[in-house]
């Protein structure tokens, strides 16, 4: 798998949130993905930014254009050094939140993106990695 | 700061939500909103997204807050120009709005709030006909 393009931005404010989705915007238009796929991918970054900034207290999103073989593809990582989640598995169900949000997030940026991968480690932080083709 | 502009259509409240909205500017509208329904008398609220590319769950907890404080103000909320794809995002994500009325235009929005259904569906399937609706 080639990397065409990798690019790094905080998450430290809601305004880095908005920039975090435009960049993914940006990256998605420039890779040919159509509307509906654009709009998912979106979507599952800005929840997941909102993640690393609301529970994480910050973090770092890396936007990377990947190409696999004929296929065009984005992968999104979402990196904080936060409080990490005790149950992955719980966190993952729709419905569950701890911050009085709608548990909406974390599952449904997993049904949003062709690949998922979490790994947190309490007291360490999170790491979200997903992967939209085109 | 900045705050969303809240315009008075008829008996209605018309707020139109831009590309980007930052949290503080939804927990404003919130506010907003439900201090001019009362000041207003107001028998609903249409919320224009049509400018909006994507709904997360935030902006959608902001439209279900919005409904739910209405309603207890005696007013109905209707969401109006969800783009297609939007929608479709909307469903994977798992947001279903139950809470909120939806129609497809402001002049449909508006027929929901007044309780002017018929007045809305010959708009859509009498074309025609749509100079002498003697509308207003
Ligand atoms: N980066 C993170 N660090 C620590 N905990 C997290 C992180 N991301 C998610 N969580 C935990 O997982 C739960 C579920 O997250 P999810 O995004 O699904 O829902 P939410 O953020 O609570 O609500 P919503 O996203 O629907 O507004 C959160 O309430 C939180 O407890
Ligand atoms: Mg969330």
């Amino acid at each position: 798998m080639i990397v065409a393009r990798d690019d790094t931005l905080v998450i430290r404010n809601p305004d880095d949130v908005v920039r975090v989705r435009q960049e993914v915007r940006a990256r998605a238009v420039a890779a040919g993905f159509g509307l509906v796929d654009q709009t998912k991918i979106v979507t599952a970054a800005s929840e997941l930014a909102r993640n690393t900034l609301d529970y994480g207290g910050g973090g770092k999103a890396r936007i990377e254009v990947v190409q696999n073989g004929a296929r065009k593809g984005l992968r999104l990582t979402f990196e904080d050094q936060g409080p990490g989640i005790p149950d992955v598995e719980l966190a993952l169900k729709d419905g569950y939140t701890t911050g009085g949000g709608l548990g909406l997030g974390l599952s449904g940026a997993r049904r949003l993106s062709n690949e998922f991968q979490i790994h947190s480690v309490v007291g360490e932080g999170t790491r979200v990695t997903i992967a939209r083709w085109k | 700061m900045d705050r969303i502009p809240i315009l008075k259509l008829g008996r209605a409240l018309l707020v139109t939500v831009q590309v980007d909205m930052h949290d503080r500017l939804a927990m404003a509208l919130e506010e907003d909103l439900s201090a001019k329904i009362v000041t207003t008398g107001a028998r609903g609220v249409l919320i224009d997204i049509s400018g909006l590319e994507i709904v997360d769950s935030f902006m959608g907890r902001m439209l279900d807050t919005i409904a739910a404080v209405s309603r207890l103000l005696d007013a109905d909320t209707v969401v109006v120009g969800m783009r297609p794809a939007v929608a479709i995002t909307l469903v994977e994500l798992g947001l279903s709005l139950n809470g909120v009325k939806t129609a497809l235009d402001v002049d449909r929005g508006m027929a929901l709030i007044t309780g002017d259904y018929g007045h809305a569906s010959e708009g859509s399937e009498d074309l025609e006909d749509s100079d002498d609706r003697g509308e207003g």
